[in-house]
């Protein structure tokens, strides 16, 4: 590294990082194995109710009251202020699921003055496993599709790469939504991924600028090669990641409870996409065992055998 | 050097003042207003009843513009939301059950834009408020309905011919015929194909017996039938309604969207959509006295039911139906001039008013009974084989009689129902035979109610997180990238416009919160095509190449790289777009929108105000701002 000016040695801590992100995934996977996802209202059905009040509202309160309506498994939270309530009533057994919100709401407004009905959601929970199919199928479509995208567009080893760079983000976000709870719904999916199509482009970004240099230089060390690229495109990585952040970090405060899931599952997405995007990719081209042999360009090759 | 094409200029103005020209109509605030329309479909609202409308607004002196017509329906402007109440009350007491009056939100879109057909976005439900119902077709009640049907059609062709048969019983989509003897179940295959020729007969069997399999054509034209016939019936009541701007769609094979903007109160709507009701006209056997009703086992041609409003006192009924509530052309509330008590006028269509008089003409002093019939469906659990629990659809019928008249004289295709509990039943059984009854019963499967509050807190939520979002990342890009950060800047806005000027001129395109979520993301990821571009352009200088081929490599270059990086993006938003539903779809559509325009506007746009700035002149420039 004799000409560089002020390259970082990435590649000098890469094994520790590796390391450490096989264990997330394997922490990830394991968590979604065993815990699972807290599925909102879209995927398992049953009701959800908001309601707001002009005074704060007495939580324990509330939950008395819809006990005593009958409503004994309804898991009722603050909804962004004291004053806002969401109730979550799983799919009612019997008559009338689909009034279930209705009966909510009054028997709370029998004990809370002014309460108004803000947002009433059921979901019949044949509606709800459909949903869950559907975006399953989804998700597998998506990478299905990027993993088809990126082996037209690279090379064996830089598709392998990039590839598991992808799903390293989207199973490490997935785990992260396990291990804190928090709800993962349409929205949350939407986010998911708009993740697969960020992050697979920030590879792609790198992954590119490491394959012009190999082609392009006369260093034959890969390390050299593959750390000069990243210095190279650090700024563009980190710049990128950082303009939308920005922007997340505008939705998580001001977008309402809505918005919330959606830009906390992006936020981390987009943090471990960048982190994945510098080390796991070139991480496992060292792995694979890349050389300057797997970029050269065909025609070469023909030359070569003329006589 | 390379000049940059002049065309590519034209272009990038041409398609920003087109999309800014249809973006602007979004800066005009929407007025609430109310919407009079005739409750006649397709009938206009008459000069007279506007003339009534204008009056009737001036006496209790709210405020209100001219008035316009929209399609067939007359809109009127308002200052408030408070006064649009207050309009509604006082014009649906005023114009009475002819007109429905519904609140509406008015463009104030200019003429000159509306003479060009810009208009504003549309807004979700999510945005406006209002209320989302996925209702489902009960589709194993339509097959068998109409698989009694047919088997009835067949019992009937086996008597015209004279062949004795044992029972021709319903077997899912299957009819079977059994007979005594193997020589009638040969003879009945000619006259049972001819008569259900929706039916493949199958081989013989051992046993004398004919099994008749329905065609899968036939099976799916009827489950079409039947969704398309609710559908039309569910457009009619949520046009009795009076909602504006409502949405009654199919999705997939068995399921109707009903979307109602601004519509508050679920409950009512939801049981307006939910039952279907339905009237008889029949004879009472009155031959038969009260203690041979109260044993409940009807004498043969009739059928037992209980009268609502006398206890339940079971009254016998013939079976055969003079007249239907299909066959009602017509139906308004009305109050009986002695009593006072509320009626509904019905009006019959030329089948059910001969039959109403052939029938009435020989029976005048005897009695007729209106038989209401209600079908509610609910959700039952039920363990499945495996022990598992699911839900399914249950429907429950309620048939009881509202009304016993003695026939005073031959009826014709008007007359007059009572025995009604209230004005509000009998206007609500008027609105249920005026709209057509539903060929199924339906099961509300998903419903999603947004408060007027809630859209509103919404959209400023969205705009909030838009404009501060879009001020961090502008005010990053200017001090980071200096002069070129300002042409990725304007860059930036000149995309916003092509959004929402796109998103204003796809007729289908809906915003939502998503949809703004998808908006604010890719005013984020857009400024990736320049610092990609930038990047490149600094590194050139860095490796020592002159100003004017450092842009020129800096754009070349990152070209590829930039349009590698947005296809993956737009692949995830097709996907997205084709399984998500409602609220994501608009993420997927802003998504999409996007990446198209922030490619335009991030290269072709930044390029020609680079140019501008560094490639007039002679000379080239010695220096850049970057």
């Amino acid at each position: 590294m004799s000409n560089s000016k002020k390259m970082i040695n990435f590649m000098g801590v890469r094994k520790v990082l590796g390391v450490m992100s096989i264990c997330l995934v394997i922490a990830s996977i394991i968590l979604l194995a065993t815990r699972g996802l807290n599925l909102g209202l879209d995927f398992t059905g049953g009701t959800n109710v908001v309601v707001e009040s002009p005074a704060d509202i007495d939580i324990a309160g509330a939950r008395d009251t819809l006990e005593q309506a009958g409503f004994e498994d309804a898991v009722v939270q603050q909804y962004g202020s004291s004053r806002d309530l969401s109730i979550r009533v799983p799919p009612q057994d019997g008559i009338e699921a689909d009034q279930v919100g209705q009966r909510v709401f009054q028997s709370l407004a029998g004990s809370i003055d002014g309460l108004q009905l803000k947002q009433v959601e059921f979901v019949g929970p044949q509606v709800g496993d459909e949903l869950r199919d559907q975006s399953g199928l989804a998700l597998l479509m998506a990478l299905g599709l990027m993993l088809v995208y990126v082996w037209f567009r690279f090379t064996n080893k830089f598709g392998i790469a990039t590839v598991a760079a992808l799903l390293h983000d989207v199973i490490i976000v997935l785990g992260l939504f396990s291990l804190l709870r928090w709800p993962f719904d349409l929205t949350v999916l939407a986010a998911v991924l708009a993740l697969i199509g960020y992050s697979l482009n920030d590879s792609i970004v790198v992954a590119d600028r490491i394959r012009e240099n190999f082609r392009n230089t006369r260093e034959t060390d890969p390390h050299v090669i593959v750390n000069g690229a990243i210095n190279e495109t650090l700024t563009r990585t980190i710049n990128t990641s950082f303009t939308t952040m920005l922007v997340l970090i505008a939705l998580f405060f001001f977008g309402g409870e809505v918005m919330r899931a959606f830009s906390e599952a992006l936020l981390v997405g987009i943090f471990v996409g960048t982190y994945s995007s510098i080390y796991v990719v070139a991480n496992l081209l060292f792995t694979l065992g890349v050389s300057k042999e797997d970029f050269l360009i065909p025609e070469k090759e023909e030359i070569d055998e003329m006589p | 050097m390379t000049r940059y094409p002049r065309w590519k200029f034209f272009l990038l103005l041409a398609v920003l003042l087109g999309c800014g020209l249809y973006a602007l109509p979004n800066i005009f605030p929407d007025v609430p207003a109310v919407q009079i329309s005739a409750n006649a479909a397709g009938e206009e609202v008459p000069a007279s009843v506007r003339r009534q409308v204008a009056e009737a607004l001036d006496q209790a002196g709210v405020e209100h513009g001219p008035g316009e017509a929209v399609n067939t329906s007359w809109l009127v402007r308002l200052d408030s939301t408070n006064d649009q109440l207050r309009a509604r009350q006082l014009l649906s007491d005023r114009l009475g059950d002819d007109y429905v009056v519904a609140l509406n939100l008015a463009p104030t879109t200019p003429q000159w834009l509306r003479a060009v057909g810009a208009s504003p976005m549309n807004l979700g439900l999510d945005l406006r408020g209002g209320v989302h119902f996925l209702l489902q077709v009960d589709m194993e009640t339509v097959i068998r309905q109409r698989m009694e049907a047919w088997s009835g059609q067949a019992k009937m062709a086996l008597r015209d011919e004279g062949i004795r048969y044992r029972d021709v019983a319903i077997d899912g989509q299957k009819l079977v015929a059994t007979f005594d003897d193997q020589v009638a179940a040969d003879a009945a295959r000619a006259p049972l194909r001819t008569a259900l020729p929706e039916f493949t007969l199958n081989q013989a069997e051992e046993s004398p017996r004919l099994t008749l399999t329905l065609n899968a054509s036939t099976l799916e034209e009827l489950q079409d039938y039947a969704v398309e016939q609710n559908r039309t019936a569910l457009n009619n009541r949520v046009n009795e309604l009076g909602v504006a701007e409502a949405v009654v769609q199919r999705q997939g094979a068995d399921r109707i969207v009903v979307q109602l903007p601004g519509v508050q109160d679920a409950a009512q709507a939801r049981r307006i959509l939910g039952r279907t009701a339905t009237l008889e006209f029949r004879l009472v056997a009155d031959q038969y006295s009260a203690q041979r009703a109260a044993t409940g086992i009807a004498p043969p041609g009739t059928e037992i039911f209980p009268f609502r409003d006398q206890n339940n006192r079971p009254v016998i009924l013939e079976k055969s139906k003079i007249a239907t509530g299909d066959q009602v052309t017509n139906a308004q509330m009305g109050f009986d001039q002695q009593s006072g008590s509320p009626q509904v006028n019905v009006e019959l269509d030329s089948t059910g008013a001969r039959s109403m008089q052939r029938v009435t003409s020989k029976n005048v002093g005897n009695p007729m009974a209106v038989l209401f019939i209600e079908t509610k469906t609910e959700m039952k659990t039920v363990e499945g084989e495996n022990g598992e629990r699911r839900q399914v659809p249950e429907s429950t019928t309620d048939r009881y009689v509202i009304n016993v008249a003695t026939i005073q004289d031959t009826l014709g295709s008007r007359f007059r129902i009572t025995g009604l509990d209230s004005p509000a039943e009998a206007s609500e059984l008027a609105l249920l035979l005026r709209a057509g009854s539903l060929a199924a019963p339906v099961t509300i499967v998903e419903e999603r109610t947004i408060g007027p509050s809630l859209g509103r807190e919404n959209i400023e939520a969205g705009l909030k997180s838009m404009v501060l979002g879009m001020a961090l990342v502008l005010v990053f890009m200017l001090v980071w990238y200096k002069v070129f950060g300002i042409f990725a800047n304007i860059a930036l806005l000149g995309n916003l416009v092509i959004i929402v000027g796109v998103m204003s001129l796809i007729p289908g395109a809906t915003l939502t919160l998503p949809g703004i979520a998808g908006i604010v993301l890719t005013v984020g990821m857009a400024v990736d095509a320049n610092v990609l571009i930038y990047e490149r352009i600094r590194e050139e200088l860095r490796n020592g190449r002159r100003p004017r081929e450092a842009i020129d490599e800096g754009y070349n270059r990152a070209f590829t790289t930039i349009l590698d990086a947005n296809i993956t993006t737009m692949i995830v938003a097709v996907i997205l777009f084709s399984a998500g539903t409602g609220s994501v779809q608009g993420f997927a559509v802003t998504l999409f929108i996007g990446i198209l325009s922030s490619m335009f506007t991030a290269i072709i746009g930044t390029r020609a105000m680079v140019e501008m700035t560094y490639g007039r002149g002679a000379r080239a420039p010695s220096k850049l701002s970057i």
